[in-house]
Formats: C-alpha cells, structure tokens, sequence
C-alpha cells in the first residue's frame, strides 16, 4: 500500500508555508550569503536581518564570544538601512520563490510604523516580523518588549499600517513572557515569535574584562533551547495566536520538542553558523521522523506534548 | 562568492613542532578555488563544544584536491584537531573571504609572525608562477626558532631568500620582524604583505606608511561564520565611520583600509 507523504505546511494567519522551518533574523545574513551552501527553495520561509530606517553601524569589537554550546552577540543591530535594503538586497529575492520575512526594529513607535508602511508597498514581502527587544529611546530606553502597554502600542502601529501578517518577537529578558505575548495579541500580532537571545555576559580572566565591548550580549545556540521551550510552552497556553518557537534549535529532534510544545513552527538560528544546511536538515528529518510515528500532518503534533 | 561543505579526509598530519600542526586533507573544490589570503571554516569536533567553527588560512593546495592547514595549539577547538588522526574527517566550509592582490613590477616582500606564517607559502608560490626569485624577499619573526623553522624551510626549497629574526635569538638574528623591514633595499616599487598578529601588523604598516611601501595585511577577528552573516569580525574602518567585516572585505586588506587602533 501506498504510503502518502506526510503534509508539511503550516499557515501562520494568511501566510502559507510549505514547512514549518524558517531561518532566524540575524543568522542568515539576506539570504544571498548562503545561497551556494543551502537550496533556499527548500526553506518554509527566509528572515532576514533586523532593518531600522537609517544604517546603523553597530556596536565596538570584540562583538562575540563563545561560551559552553553557546554563542554570545552584541553586534548592536548593525545593519544596511531600509533604502539600501530595498536597493540592494531585495532583488535577489526576485529569483527566490521562498516567502520573504522582513525582521524590523527602531527606537521609537513612529519608526516602526514608517518601516511598516514602506515595506507594504513591496509586495514581494511576505510578512513582517517585528523586534521589540530594542529600547525605547523615547521612554529612557526601556525595551518595548519588556513593558506589555509599549509592547502592545508598537504591535498595533505595525498591524495598522502593513497588511500582511505580522509576527511579533519576543524577548525572554521579562518576569512572565505570557502577559507580553498577550499584550501583542490584543494589539492585533498575528502570530509570536519567541525566544530572542538572553541577557548575557562573559569574563576574560587574562585581562580580567568582560569579554564584550558591550559588556553584556545576547546568549544562543544550545545552551537555551530549554529555557526557549519552556517559554513557548507558556506562551502557547495563554495565546491562541500561533507561536513560532526559536532557541537553540541545531537537529530535528530539537524542532519537533517545540512542535510538540505547541508551536505551530520553529526557527533556526545559530545552528546555521555551524551547518549552514541546519534547516535542509530539519525539514528533513521532520519529514523522517512524521512518517515513523504516523503523524499525517504537521497540525497533529503541535502541542501534542500538553495533552494528557 | 562560490563556497563549498566538504567532509574532508586528513591523509597526513604532521607534528612540526610542539603544539604545531600541518594537516592535508583532501578536498577537491575548496582547493581547486583557493586563492592565497583566502580561510576556510573548520569543524573540530562534531559535539556542540566548542559549538562555533575555527578560521584557518589556506596553508598550501597541491596535487588538484588537496589543501593543507598549518595551527598552532592555543585552546580547545586546535587541541581537538591536534588529536584528528589520518582517516578521520573534518567538516570544512570555504573558501572565504578576499585574496592577496599580487602587484606588477614589484619587489615583494612577504612579512610573516609566528604562526601567521601560514598564508605565505600559498602566496609565494602564485607570485613565483610570475616573478623571478630575486623579487620576493620573506622575512620571518617568531617568539622562538621552532615555530618558524619548518616553514622557512618550504621558502628555501623554493629557492628563494629568507631572513629569520626570533625573540629569544635561537634562530636568526635576535629582535623583531620589523627590524628586518628597516634594513630594506628601496630601488624598485616595493609590495609588502604581512601576516602575524595585530600588534605586528600594525608595526609592519606603520614603517610601511612612512617608506611609502604599498602594504596588504591579513587581520585575525574571532568569528563566528566566516559567511557575512552573523557581523561579528568587525575592524573599525580607516574614516572611523564604520567597520570592515574581516570575513568578508577581509581577511587581506589593504592597509590604508584599517584604523589600526
Ligand atoms: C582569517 C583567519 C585565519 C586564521 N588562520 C590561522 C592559521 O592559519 N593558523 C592558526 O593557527 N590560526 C589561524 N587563525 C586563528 C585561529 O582561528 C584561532 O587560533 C582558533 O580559532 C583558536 O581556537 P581554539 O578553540 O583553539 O581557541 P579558543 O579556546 O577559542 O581561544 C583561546 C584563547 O584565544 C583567544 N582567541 C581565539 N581566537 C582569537 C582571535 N582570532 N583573535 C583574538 N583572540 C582569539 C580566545 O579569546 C581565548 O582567550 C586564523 C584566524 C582567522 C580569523
Ligand atoms: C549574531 C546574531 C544576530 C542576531 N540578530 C538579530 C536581529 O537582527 N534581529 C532579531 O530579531 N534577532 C536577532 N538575533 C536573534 C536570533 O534571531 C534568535 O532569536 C536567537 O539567536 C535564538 O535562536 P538560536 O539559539 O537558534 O540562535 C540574532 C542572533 C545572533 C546570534
Ligand atoms: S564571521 Fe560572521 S560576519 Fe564575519
């Protein structure tokens, strides 16, 4: 007997994925850097790295550090800008079938709602996913994502001004990630995406500095996949929005725990640095692992592990 | 940029001092496209510690498929190579990142510190396919004479000079490579291309600043890709108004590209 292949697509709001595997804003470059290593069109959909209205530089040297089965950053967001994106960036995505996430950030909610209107113009942007990690520059640079009323404001300004989905990112540096993920759910978020990296820090005992410029960085890669899915756990409980599940996630074993934690999909992250082909290789061994335990489609494992 | 993952076979290690290592393995596509100046990305182990890959420079390529790293031992990631055997495989991304440009009517002379020796026998064996012998000059500088005895061997065989200057005096004249760099000839347009660690590198510019000497340098950052993507091997560019990323404008820069703080 014939054996049908499993369905593999997922649907964040309107947005169709022929998979559930997206790869994470500021790992994979735009796209272009890795197109000789990895088969792009394999890929549930491409985020590319945060775009603020104007270039930012980034932060000083050292920016990273390694530390056990993780990696420390503090590139303090440098990236092209929006008008360097749109020249010089996008249209490499004209050949690329793969929907397109565009990842945002600014310092104020004026910012990202202009981010938001521009990139709605092009239509070739699938969604938008939104960075609330950064601060706040108007309210003394608390992080929007940390505080729900800001949280919310920013998500809706977004949601009213691009309209297409919107995914808002969650940061775990916060007491109780459901109440921010709540927060964006009112404020119209169609979907949360979570965990961005964890406050973080490392020593260098020989000249007895912190290893970063910065002092402290942001924490990925293995070392946080258990706190990322502990959050997303959370987070899927109180939201009946979908959830996109990051952190640390390097095999498909890792994925499919997040699937089964209640996500709808996963992004991949660090694990690109390593094995630029993480994803190919995730999407595969979804697929291995559905047609092993009989699984028909990606909606019958998510949440699976919550149900008693 | 055309890049390749290959799992590569190490037919050969060599110990060629302590804590030194030369290791040939065999993959044909990273070396048929390697260029002298250009990395690769090394797996060390397959765990995830250490999680991130390691830059080396393309030591050498011979014989069509073979490339050839040369590291020195300084933490876990090198330690784990270090005790690869032959059979084995590596995970190997590459190459990467910009090449030496090799100038025309020169007089060329090839700076290397330590282990930042490597990248030079790949280099000079490109500009002999178009110079003469006697317009390369290589001086090498290490800490102690072992470190660089080897290498500066592989330069002879070649046929070409090199002068020797180590720390401790054990092999060449005592002092510094710049030392060396003082003593030059300045009777033809000079090229200068150096390879050692930053405070090196910065002196070796800095006399090449004041003679007027064209100079490309190769700069070490910690990286975590090697691909352009993750922006970590950041070097404060020349105008101070932004950074170079190493893995990509780099590792060979031209020296007037670089703030050198
Ligand atoms: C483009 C490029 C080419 C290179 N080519 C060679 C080569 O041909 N041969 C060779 O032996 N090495 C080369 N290196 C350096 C080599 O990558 C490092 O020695 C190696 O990554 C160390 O790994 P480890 O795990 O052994 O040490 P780790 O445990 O990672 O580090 C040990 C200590 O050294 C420090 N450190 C490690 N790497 C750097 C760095 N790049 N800059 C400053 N501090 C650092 C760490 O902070 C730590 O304190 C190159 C580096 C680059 C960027
Ligand atoms: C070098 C680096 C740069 C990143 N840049 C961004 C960014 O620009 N915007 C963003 O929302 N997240 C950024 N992230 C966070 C990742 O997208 C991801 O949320 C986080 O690394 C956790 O997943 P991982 O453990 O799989 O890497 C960055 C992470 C790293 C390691
Ligand atoms: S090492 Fe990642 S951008 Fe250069």
């Amino acid at each position: 007997m014939a054996v049908e292949s499993p369905k593999m697509n997922v649907d964040i709001g309107s947005l169709r994925l022929s998979n559930p595997v997206m790869t994470a804003s500021g790992t994979f470059g735009y796209g272009e850097e890795f197109s000789s290593l990895v088969n792009l069109h394999r890929l549930g959909a491409i985020i590319v790295k945060g775009i603020s209205l104007l270039p930012r530089q980034g932060n000083p040297p050292q920016r990273i550090a390694e530390t056990a089965c993780g990696l420390l950053n503090a590139i303090g967001l440098a990236n092209v800008g929006l008008e360097r994106f749109f020249s010089e960036k996008l249209p490499f995505f004209d050949a690329i079938e793969t929907p397109l996430i565009v990842n945002i950030l600014g310092d104020t909610v004026e910012e990202y709602q202009e981010l938001a209107a521009r990139l709605n113009d092009e239509e070739r942007i699938a969604a938008i996913e939104v960075n609330i990690s950064c601060p706040n520059v108007k309210q003394g640079g608390v992080a929007f994502g940390t505080d729900p009323e800001m949280a919310h404001k920013v998500t809706h300004a977004v949601c009213q001004h691009f309209n297409r989905p919107v995914i808002v990112k969650l940061s775990p540096n916060v007491t109780d990630i459901s109440l921010i993920a709540r927060a964006v759910e009112d404020g119209g978020a169609d979907a949360v995406s979570l965990i961005n990296t964890i406050l973080a820090m490392a020593i260098d005992i020989e000249s007895c500095r912190p290893k970063l410029a910065n002092v402290f960085g942001g924490l990925s890669g293995p070392a946080i996949k258990p706190v990322a899915l502990r959050m997303v756990w959370q987070t899927a409980e109180s939201v009946s929005i979908p959830v996109i599940g990051i952190g640390g996630i390097s095999s498909p074993e890792d994925a499919i725990e997040f699937l089964l934690a209640g996500a709808k999909a996963v992004q991949v992250g660090t694990a690109n640095f390593i094995n630029p082909r993480a994803a190919e290789e995730i999407i595969q061994g979804i697929e291995s692992y559905m047609v092993k335990k009989g699984f028909a489609s990606i909606e019958e494992m998510i949440g699976r592990a919550r149900k008693s | 940029m055309q890049a390749f993952k290959e799992l590569a076979e190490i037919v050969r290690k060599e110990k060629v001092a302590e804590d030194l290592y030369r290791l040939t393995v065999k993959a044909p596509d990273i070396a048929e496209f390697s260029r002298p100046g250009q990395f690769v990305m090394v797996r060390t182990v397959e765990g995830m510690d250490p999680l991130l890959r390691r830059p080396f420079s393309v030591h050498q390529v011979s014989g069509g498929d073979m490339l050839q790293i040369f590291f020195k031992v300084i933490g876990k990631g090198t330690k784990a190579l270090a005790g690869m055997e032959p059979g084995q495989q590596v995970d190997i991304l590459g190459p990467f990142g910009q090449s030496f440009t090799m100038a025309e009517d020169s007089l060329h002379i090839l700076v290397g510190g330590g282990i930042g020796t490597a990248p030079l026998l790949f280099l000079a064996k490109h500009l002999l396919k178009k110079n003469e012998v006697y317009s390369l000059r290589v001086l090498l500088g290490a800490r102690t004479g072992n470190e660089i005895a080897r290498v500066a061997e592989d330069f002879t065989n070649l046929g070409l000079t090199v002068d020797i200057i180590t720390e401790d005096g054990s092999l060449g004249r005592q002092g510094l490579v710049t030392d060396l760099m003082t003593e030059l000839q300045q009777d033809k347009q000079i090229m200068v291309y150096g390879c050692g660690p930053y405070p090196m590198l910065r002196a070796v510019a800095g006399i090449c600043r004041e003679n007027s000497w064209a100079c490309q340098v190769s700069l070490e950052t910690m990286m975590a890709c090697g691909l352009a993507a993750c922006l970590g091997c950041a070097v404060m560019r020349a105008d101070m108004q932004g950074y170079v990323y190493v893995c990509k404008d780099g590792p060979v820069l031209d020296m007037n590209e670089v703030a050198w703080l």
